[in-house]
């Protein structure tokens, strides 16, 4: 069976020129105007802030250890969840997939040489990175304590924290973002080679396609509302104050308006990953790509229109809610379709247990319990009861850590060979994924429990009956963060010792895969035409494979 | 009563049976998803595990049914799961009109409540089993969020709003609440306890109660009423220059751009603070505004104090109460 030890092709050198060699010095990364490179400058970003918000979950996990507190005071609790959200959502879970895998790949998969505007993907990132100086600042000036979602008049007037530093982060922040959906949008229009229609695109470009138009409509909402925010606190203004005839619940429609379409920004991308992983592991088309891209866009729509389904019980009128909610049961239905048509991809597959197809699994599991359990929460009986629970923190972290970490993991690991030239450890890599996997259920699933039990979120003590599952919840994590730490250690130790991958390892049947790993600056040495539909892999003799020998014709295979 | 959930809390209100029933639906419906979804993917990794290394899968694009079905099937459980919660939180949000109301007042760091008959309590709610119970959500500063596991119910106390929640306790006892909305340093220890108690123990409870000297709300709105010069302007016989709020709370009011309004909690409320958005036809906006004057709890008193003059004779003038229309 087919697995980076033993990968397909040529895979003797690397080549001797490719955009990693191709220009040194530090001005020739800082000043690069390279699709590729500058993904691995977001690659590092990313993951420093994904250091840091694992810091703090790190030590959200250990004070919960007991009931009175074990770690810190409650100032100091407060600011640690604050932070812990701020970083991995604004820093880490927005730009991630789009920023180091779509920068990295979607000209490659449409054939192009770069993004339709190189300058300003290098901007992007500069603005990225002053946004994060911003937010850094406050976090080690008195920190942020308001909880990521900023609600007011407790960010606006109360609290005592470094709240108009991180607002100012998180707005400058929201640039870089807009100008990464514009490039992609403006990229899959005009760049795609020739032949290279719609409907034979690669199913990662449909979702990041579809992540650029949220990026661009609905982040100037949350850039404005943090700005007016930030104004009433530095001026004494009245947006959101009652005492000056403002309304709280304005705040929470404006943030939520664009909060709500941001956790799709999260998962469509993961989502795109998994669509590109479940064909070429299992070596067949996807099944429904009309309907797998369309759902992409779907969500992209309705997610616009769910937003005040956080917002059941502060007094938005019955009318209002029976809207939302129905409206949130219509978004789940084109996730739905997802996952039932990558389980079909997989029927009558030729299914390589390779590392990125186990994180596509792993994806597809933890992925379906958050979104059923999104069904709860859309569900106006029961979200009265857990609201504002630890039913909400399970739920969303299944999606974003079970879900759209994952994602981004296999993803990483996947293109692994194309980005670097060279292979990862696949036993160890398969371990690791494994342990992820168990670790993030046993930290999460308890939580779900201790939601419906009714103990409330952002609490730094709580009743000593809700001790045990808090202690399972922390164990969980320990083996959580192993699974992290291990993909860290050995993809940088692939980079000077891995096995050297070849053009196509897997192989897959995208047009990133037609040329060197790692690639050479200007990606193509000609510019690809396409002839062929995507996954099309029983039309595709160049990638070496047995198309006849195999199962689809010889009966001996197990038959139709 | 044993909620039919393993892993849940006592059910202890009117709307435990109904929350915990829903869940149990949801929680039946997903399983069967959940396993029917990894079952499938589990078989299919197993079963068609790559066998050479050049081997394919079979190249199957698409079946219309198999999407049709899947889009319509999950499209009508996703009806009946939000009919079956509309249904729940309709009730809910809608108080029965025979409602024991207490006003639960949050600030950081303390739930502060009152008791119809002026009785106040911190951190502690006593309500008595069997009766419809609806509690007034108001908020000094920061939004809160007044919440009853073992009730299963949970509303917002916003600033600048009255929110109300209501619910019916079934069983004595005494059950944990929690503020739900996350609300600065002390949110964690902004708890306290509901006792539900039997209606003749909470009756002598509410009455012999140790709080020497505590005025009932009406008394405590009253002394205010005057003391604030309200009662110069607002002449109960109407000839004043503001109207007579006799028999007003709980009327429609019409107003100078011949709209009309309910006068409920939250209409006098802005009255008080912001008297220019509704003046009432007939009169100038002559009344000054008590915004930062009054406390959240003397606003209550006010208010109480007019709803009491609800039984109070109307005047023939004077009342801005606006006439009926002779339709329901």
């Amino acid at each position: 069976m087919s697995s980076p030890s033993e990968p397909f092709g040529d895979h003797s050198t690397l080549p001797r020129e490719h955009y990693l060699n191709a220009r040194y010095g530090i001005r020739s990364w800082l000043l690069t105007t390279d699709h590729k490179r500058i993904a691995l400058l977001y690659l590092v970003s990313v993951t420093f802030f994904f250091m840091i918000g694992g810091a703090f979950a790190t030590m959200i996990r250990i004070h919960l250890l007991t009931p009175t507190g074990a770690l810190v005071t409650p100032e100091t609790y407060n600011r640690l969840f604050t932070m812990h959200g701020v970083a991995m959502i604004f820093f880490f879970l927005i730009p991630s997939i789009p920023a180091v895998l779509g920068n990295f790949f979607i000209p490659m998969m449409i054939g192009a040489k770069d993004l339709a505007f190189p300058k300003i993907n290098l901007l992007s990132w500069y603005i990225y990175i002053i946004g994060g100086c911003f937010v850094l600042y406050a976090f080690s000036t008195g920190g942020l304590d308001t909880g990521w979602t900023f609600y007011t008049p407790l960010s606006s007037i109360y609290s005592n924290s470094a709240v108009t530093p991180a607002v100012l982060g998180i707005f400058i922040n929201g640039f870089s973002s807009i100008l990464t959906g514009l490039n992609f949008i403006v990229t899959v229009h005009t760049m795609r080679a020739p032949g290279m229609t719609w409907f034979r695109l690669p199913l990662f470009v449909w979702s990041n396609y579809a992540t650029s138009i949220i990026f661009i409509l609905g982040t100037p909402v949350i850039a404005i509302t943090l700005l007016l925010a930030g104004l009433e606190r530095m001026f004494h203004l009245g947006f959101f104050n009652p005492a000056l005839g403002g309304d709280p619940i304005l705040f929470q429609h404006l943030f939520w308006f664009y909060s709500h379409p941001a956790v799709y920004i999260m998962v469509l991308p993961a989502m795109g990953v998994v669509s590109e992983i479940v064909p070429t592991f299992a070596r067949k088309p996807i099944f429904g790509y009309s309907f797998v891209a369309g759902s992409s866009i779907a969500i992209a729509v309705i997610g616009f229109f769910v937003w005040a389904h956080h917002m059941f019980v502060t007094g938005q009128s019955t009318y209002s809610a029976l809207a939302f909610s129905l409206l949130s049961y219509l978004v789940a239905i084109p996730s739905a379709v997802k996952v039932f048509n990558w389980t079909s991809t997989l029927y009558k597959g030729s299914i390589s247990w390779d590392t990125p197809m186990l994180y596509a699994l792993g994806f597809i599991g933890l992925f379906v319990i958050g979104g059923l359990t999104g069904l709860f929460l859309a569900c106006l009986g029961i979200d009265m009861h857990v609201h504002d629970t630890y039913f909400v923190i399970a739920h969303f972290h299944y999606i974003m850590v079970g879900g759209a970490v994952m994602g981004y993991l296999g993803g990483l690991h996947y293109w692994w060979p194309k980005i670097s030239g060279k292979l990862y450890p696949e036993s160890l890599a398969r371990l690791a994924a494994i342990i992820l996997f168990v670790g993030f259920n046993l930290t999460f699933f308890p939580q779900f429990i201790l939601g419906y039990l009714g103990m409330p979120r952002r609490y730094s003590t709580y009743p000593p009956e809700f001790q045990v599952l808090n202690v399972m919840s922390s164990a969980g994590a320990s083996i959580l963060a192993l699974g992290y730490l291990l993909p860290m250690a050995y993809l940088i130790w692939s980079m000077r010792y891995g096995e050297v991958a070849g053009r196509n390892p897997w192989p897959a049947t995208g047009l990133e895969w037609q040329t060197d790993s790692p690639p050479p600056t200007e990606n193509f040495e000609v510019t690809p035409e396409v002839t062929w539909e995507a996954y099309d892999f029983d039309n595709r003799p160049d990638l070496g494979l047995d198309v006849k020998g195999s199962h689809l014709l010889a009966p001996a295979h197990g038959g139709d | 009563m044993q909620s039919p959930l393993p892993l849940s809390p006592e059910q202890a209100s009117s709307f435990a049976p109904q929350v915990d029933a829903l869940t149990l639906f949801m929680v039946t419906v997903c399983l069967f998803f959940a396993m029917a979804i990894t079952v499938a993917v589990v078989y299919f990794f197993f079963k068609y595990r790559r066998k050479e290394p050049g081997d394919i899968g079979v190249p199957i694009h698409g079946d219309m049914r198999l999407e049709t079905a899947w889009i319509v099937v999950p499209l009508l459980l996703a009806l009946c799961m939000f009919s079956w919660g509309a249904v729940v939180y309709v009730d809910y949000r809608r108080a029965p009109l025979d409602t024991l109301d207490i006003y639960v007042v949050g600030k950081q760091w303390m739930w502060k409540v009152q008791q119809p008959n002026g009785l106040r309590e911190i951190n502690e709610l006593h309500v008595p089993v069997g009766r419809n119970v609806r509690l007034i959500l108001a908020s000094e500063d920061v939004i809160h969020d007044f919440s009853v596991p073992a009730f299963r119910v949970k509303f917002d106390a916003v600033p600048g709003h009255y929110n109300d929640m209501w619910f019916r306790p079934t069983k004595v006892g005494r059950y944990h609440f929690f503020c739900s909305q996350y609300c600065g340093t002390n949110h964690a220890l902004m708890q306290g306890w509901v006792t539900v108690m039997e209606p003749s123990a909470y009756a002598a409870w509410l009455s012999g109660s140790a709080q020497v000297g505590a005025a009932d709300p009406v008394s405590a709105g009253e002394k205010l009423f005057v003391e604030r010069a309200c009662v110069t302007c607002h002449l109960a016989d109407g000839t004043g220059r503001a109207p007579s709020l006799n028999g007003v709370y709980g009327n429609k009011v019409l107003l100078t751009d011949r709209s009309t309004v309910a006068a409920d909690d939250a209409y006098l409320r802005e009255s008080i603070l912001d008297p220019q958005a509704k003046i009432v036809a007939g009169f100038q906006p002559v009344m000054p505004s008590f915004q930062g004057q009054l406390t959240e709890e003397q606003i209550l008193d006010l208010i109480a104090y007019i709803k009491s003059l609800q039984s109070q004779p109307v005047p023939a003038k004077g009342a801005g109460i606006a006439p009926p229309t002779g339709k329901k």
